[in-house]
């Protein structure tokens, strides 16, 4: 550090466990301030600009069951929380089948920050403008998570509890994520609003899921969810199940963006405005709506 | 190339070639030194604490509890630097009122004036210690009303920055001359600012006036008249290096500063003021430099670090953070501008007039002066009037930034002139052929050009592929703009040395920020006729080289360009003579041609470069080339730009799809870094247009210090630039170089401005256009100004 100009990143120590339990007993230390670092994307910016300190960091990219990443037709997808993103999008059953995470994993940050970000750290860190949170929500994604006190599942949706806040207890870790197996006819897709093409936080973002019925072509299910427009990430429950029975047009995909604007609650910031946030929902829906009945379709 | 000019330059072996840079290897490795990159035994590191206010009277400074910090070696503030401007009789020396305004610039006097302005230095054995001590230091402020734009700094009673300072100019005579500008319905209304409170003095620090021929007639004789309002927000230069220096103050007085800089005599120079010692005393050391753009030709660590080190006796080093160089060092100008044009039908422009307030900052010295020389300096215009403001407002004290003062003006002259070209059915560049200024053009600002190849370059720009292609689709517009910077001169001092291996070193003192040794080099070559590689160019410390002013002002190349040309004909003469000597003939029948000495008649005198080097030191004694100059005629430089874009109607998302850049660079040396300095124009002018701005809350608080939210283009939001190389040769320096480095970030902002309205017809006015403001423009343009489900 000697040389810094920036804000100088303070002394902690590193650990870096082979297995679960050494990592959870790690955590479970009283008295000492513990955190777990995955990729470290947004842990070391966050450490480095002094936001809060830690004593400890526990390096979980070594433990197996966290760099899981394998699909069945039975159990769907486990995605270890350990995984970086590139890993994610170059797997072929998760670009096939999971297109809307692999729209996440591909835009965040740039090619350096994929090589270490990922998915779990994304959802932990739980920023109310997380690329990869409307995509595993859409997807129902279940977190996986393991304490002191044993094994417990929760849906993605109820995981963040305010701006950087989530629902693991303490000493409780997140080890893997799992998706249900794709149904037919399903298309899933991401995208956000961002001033730049690269390296911006998403002014506001939208993910979509939608199976369609095979004989009539209309909505079976529809899932929807928003980034960046509310102190969490949000699941647009209304909006998701307003589309269900309906061809998938245009007029459908505008009731959809209507009610997802309703459940938008953004604010004004410098990164934009919630005239401006309100109207990208609107615009954001239904363009991954499109695309997300373009990729059933073709499913 | 033009035609005329073209036969003189041939001939020539080197210059126009593409070698590659000698200090490439070095920098793409990672050996070379930047500013941060110097490191000493015993040497200790300093913090700077800065203000958390906009605008505060300092009251008390209390830095005893840092003092006794562990670790701790001495803290400075203003009060360690001498004031030499203080008088008995009337308190301040107005001659020396520059060194009030830089010393309280580096470290603050009687108040805070801007978010981030420096208050003390601290220097510790590390970074830590310095980094806590700094909440150690109690001071105690009165907060003050922060005064955060022009409008707002001209308002009655809107309290004065520096207090008891500007008085009014010839009370009222600015008011007067707002309010009998032709330019109606100014929103800049400062006809009340005499009264008040604050009466005799003023937020204005300086107003500049030009004129010519009849404004009142001009606009009569107009058929139509286009004038409008623009303001444009603070954005900075954003080179990638941040702000270093570490300084030895030895015990014998004499002290020692490395630091990256545009000129390593004028960081000399402003500290020794600052410092209160003569500028021979200090010794400045240039570590290479990771980009300026005019906002490294101030002093704000040095005299910091030099202070700390005499207190301490060690080495002190300071490096700011992307914040501090985000808030403490020099943004260019936000502005208010007010232009108006009026022009025949058949498209003669016979009125311009234009009114430019730009920030100054914190202390005086916007270039609003230069940006009034540039606005309408392309055209000849016949009856012009342009007024200038310098206001002060408390934000960081604006620093150069490539073609100072111009592109902001550019914006609003080159909006106004499409906008009449549009209204008039007239091609914007056969408009701008119609109106272009040329060699003997009288410029409003009074000089007469000389040689200039507008003509040239729109012409270039008429015919090329680019301009002739279809830019069709929806949302779809094509805009163009042109740009003006005078370039500059200045003091040069170069040494070449013939050493006996046959190659030549060359000592230079000018920074090299884009390319520069390989092109001073590559005059010595020239002259010499030995390879580029065979010129071993550096950058001399300010004990090892003569005088030379910064690398600024698109000058390098020009200046010491010629100074390496001269110290090369130089060192050709000795060595002509030499040669003569060892032959025993006469000097005048001797020649080196193409790196061979020869003699006129005798073909048996023959001997090359290297022979004759390799016998100097044996035959008399080694010979050292020499030039001190400071030239005149650097000609002036004109760029025009062509872009297409495309809108995205939904979300305001402005997308370049094409870009060129043609200009006249008189000669290109070496082609690769005119094209790259074009490039680099033309993508910083990119980013002002579209997102770059400081967003600024209402205390006058930065909040976005970051390169996360300060958006500057990244290589995914641009297209590859252009380049067309126009070449008027400059009569005024021996291979024909005009400055290249600054006119390119002129005509950006404009072309596109231009290019939205030909896609969707909108005309802005503010920068950035960024996509809320593109998207609330389209909204108030619709009529509907509506958000979905509202
Ligand atoms: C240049 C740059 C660009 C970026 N661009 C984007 C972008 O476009 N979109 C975007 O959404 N984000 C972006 N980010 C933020 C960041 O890269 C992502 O949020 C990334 O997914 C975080 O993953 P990580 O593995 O690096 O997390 P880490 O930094 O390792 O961890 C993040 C947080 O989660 C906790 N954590 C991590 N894993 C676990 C676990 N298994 N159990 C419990 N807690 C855990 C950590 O303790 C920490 O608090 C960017 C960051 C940078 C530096």
């Amino acid at each position: 550090m000697d040389h810094i100009g920036g804000a100088a990143l303070r002394n902690f120590k590193y650990f870096s466990p082979t297995t679960l339990g050494e990592a959870i007993r790690l955590m479970a230390d009283q008295g000492i301030s513990t955190k777990i670092l995955a990729g470290g994307t947004d842990i070391l910016v966050q450490l480095r600009s002094d936001r809060f300190q830690v004593d400890r960091l526990i390096d979980v990219k070594n433990i197996p069951e966290m760099n899981e990443l394998s699909y069945s037709t039975t159990d769907g997808l486990l995605l270890g929380a350990a995984v970086p993103c590139y890993k994610i999008y170059e797997h072929n059953d998760v670009r096939e089948m999971y297109s809307g995470v692999v729209d996440a994993a591909f835009i965040i940050g740039g090619i350096q920050i994929q090589g270490r970000a990922t998915i779990g750290g994304n959802l932990c860190n739980a920023s109310p403008s997380a690329d990869a949170i409307p995509s595993l929500v859409v997807l129902s994604a279940i977190c996986l998570i393991e304490g002191p006190n044993g094994r417990r599942e929760l849906a993605v949706e109820e995981f963040c509890t305010g701006p950087g806040k989530n629902a693991l207890a303490p000493g409780e870790i997140l080890v893997a994520l799992r998706f249900p197996p794709t149904v037919a006819s399903s298309g899933a897709h991401y995208l956000r609003f961002i001033p730049r093409n690269e390296m911006d936080i998403a002014v506001a973002g939208v993910g979509a899921w939608v199976s369609l019925d095979e004989k009539t072509h209309r909505v079976k299910q529809a899932r929807i969810a928003l980034s960046a427009v509310g102190p969490t990430p949000i699941f647009a429950k209304e909006a998701s199940e307003i589309l269900s029975g309906l061809d998938p047009n245009e007029e459908s995909f505008e009731l959809a963006a209507q009610a997802a604007q309703k459940a938008a609650s953004p604010i004004d910031d410098m990164r934009g405005t919630v005239r401006q946030r309100v109207h990208l929902v609107g615009v954001l829906t239904k363009r991954a709506l499109r695309k997300a009945v373009n990729r059933a379709k073709e499913s | 190339m033009n035609n005329m000019e073209a036969s003189k330059f041939e001939k020539l072996r080197f210059v126009g070639s593409r070698p590659i840079r000698h200090d490439g290897l070095e920098k793409v490795t990672g050996q070379a030194r930047y500013g941060a990159d110097i490191s000493f035994p015993q040497m200790l590191y300093g913090k700077i604490l800065r203000s958390p206010y906009a605008h505060a009277r300092i009251k008390s400074i209390d830095f005893s509890r840092a003092l006794a910090l562990e670790g701790v070696q001495a803290v400075v503030t203003s009060s360690d630097f001498p004031k030499p401007w203080l008088t008995d009789e009337t308190g301040i020396d107005s001659k020396l009122i520059n060194i009030k305004f830089s010393s309280n610039n580096v470290l603050a006097g009687e108040k805070v004036l801007y978010k981030g302005h420096a208050v003390a230095g601290v220097a510790a054995s590390n970074a830590y210690i310095a980094e806590k001590a700094l909440d150690l230091i109690d001071v105690s402020y009165e907060i003050l009303p922060p005064i955060l734009d022009v409008m707002q700094a001209i308002k009655v009673n809107a309290g004065i920055i520096h207090e008891g300072m500007f008085p009014y100019p010839e009370s009222g005579l600015i008011a007067s001359e707002f309010n009998s500008s032709l330019i109606s319905n100014s929103t800049l209304d400062m006809s009340n600012h005499h009264q008040g409170d604050d009466s005799k003095y003023s937020n204005i620090a300086g107003y500049y006036i030009q004129e010519i021929g009849d404004i009142d007639k001009g606009f009569m004789d107009a058929d139509v008249v286009v004038e409008r309002e623009y303001n444009t927000g603070s954005v900075h230069q954003g080179y990638i290096e941040p702000h270093s220096a570490t300084a030895i103050w030895n015990r014998d007085g004499k002290v020692t500063i490395w630091c990256s800089s545009q000129g390593h005599f004028g960081m000399r120079d402003q500290t020794a003021e600052v410092v209160g010692i003569p500028a021979s005393d200090i010794k400045v050391i240039p570590m290479e430099i990771g980009g300026g753009f005019g906002g490294k030709t101030t002093v704000y660590l040095e005299p910091v670090v030099a202070m700390l080190s005499k207190k301490t006796g060690r080495p002190v080093k300071i490096t700011m953070t992307r914040q501090e160089v985000f808030e403490g060092t020099g943004p260019t100008l936000g502005s208010y501008m007010k232009v108006k044009i009026g022009a025949t039908k058949d498209g003669m422009i016979t009125a311009a007039q234009a009114l430019l307030a730009y920030e100054a900052g914190a202390f005086p010295g916007s270039p609003v002066n230069m940006g009034a020389q540039c606005i309408f300096a392309p055209y000849d215009i016949p009856n012009g009037k342009v007024e200038g403001f310098d206001i002060l407002v408390n934000k960081p004290k604006v620093a150069a930034y490539r073609a100072p003062g111009a592109p902001a003006a550019a914006f609003a002259g080159e909006t106004v002139i499409d906008e009449l070209s549009c209204k008039l059915n007239i091609d914007p560049l056969l408009f701008r052929l119609k109106n272009s200024a040329k060699e003997g053009t009288r410029r409003i600002s009074g000089p007469v050009f000389p040689r200039i190849g507008f003509l040239e370059t729109v012409e270039a720009s008429r015919i090329h592929p680019h301009y002739l292609s279809d830019f069709g689709g929806p949302n779809r517009g094509r805009g163009v703009a042109a740009g003006f910077w005078f370039n500059g001169s200045g003091p040069s001092s170069v040494i070449v040395n013939a050493n006996a291996d046959g190659t030549v070193s060359l000592i230079e003192g000018s920074p090299d920020i884009g390319g520069t040794r390989v092109a001073v080099a590559m005059h010595v070559a020239e002259v010499l006729g030995i390879p580029i590689a065979d010129v071993h160019p550096s950058i001399g410390d300010t004990d090892s080289i003569g005088f030379t002013s910064m690398t600024g002002g698109s000058s390098v190349a020009f200046k010491t360009g010629w100074a390496a040309y001269q110290a090369a004909q130089d060192l050709k003469a000795q060595m002509i003579e030499r040669a003569s000597d060892i032959w025993d003939v006469e000097a005048g029948e001797v020649n080196l041609k193409d790196g061979k000495f020869n003699h006129s008649t005798n073909q048996d005198l023959q001997m090359d470069f290297k022979e004759l080097a390799g016998m100097l030191n044996a035959t008399g004694g080694p010979i050292v080339g020499r030039a001190a100059i400071n030239p005149g005629g650097a000609g002036a430089a004109i760029s025009v730009h062509i872009v297409d874009v495309e809108v995205d109607p939904e979300t305001g998302k402005l997308t370049i799809l094409r870009y060129t850049v043609v200009q006249d660079v008189g000669k290109a040396i070496h082609p690769d870094y005119v094209e790259g300095q074009m490039q680099g124009g033309a993508v910083q002018g990119i980013g002002w247009a579209l997102n770059e701005e400081y967003i600024f809350d209402k205390e006058g608080v930065i909040k976005n210090p970051t390169f996360l939210d300060y958006r500057m283009p990244t290589s995914l939001d641009l297209p590859m630039i252009d380049t067309h190389i126009v070449e008027v040769n400059n009569p005024g320096h021996p291979y024909g170089v005009r400055g290249v480095g600054e006119v390119p970030i002129v005509p950006p902002m404009a072309a596109i401005a231009n290019a939205i309205n030909s896609a969707v017809g909108i005309r802005m006015n503010t920068l950035p256009m960024s996509p809320p403001v593109l998207l609330e423009a389209l909204w108030a343009n619709n009529g509907a100004g509506k958000v979905y489900g509202d």
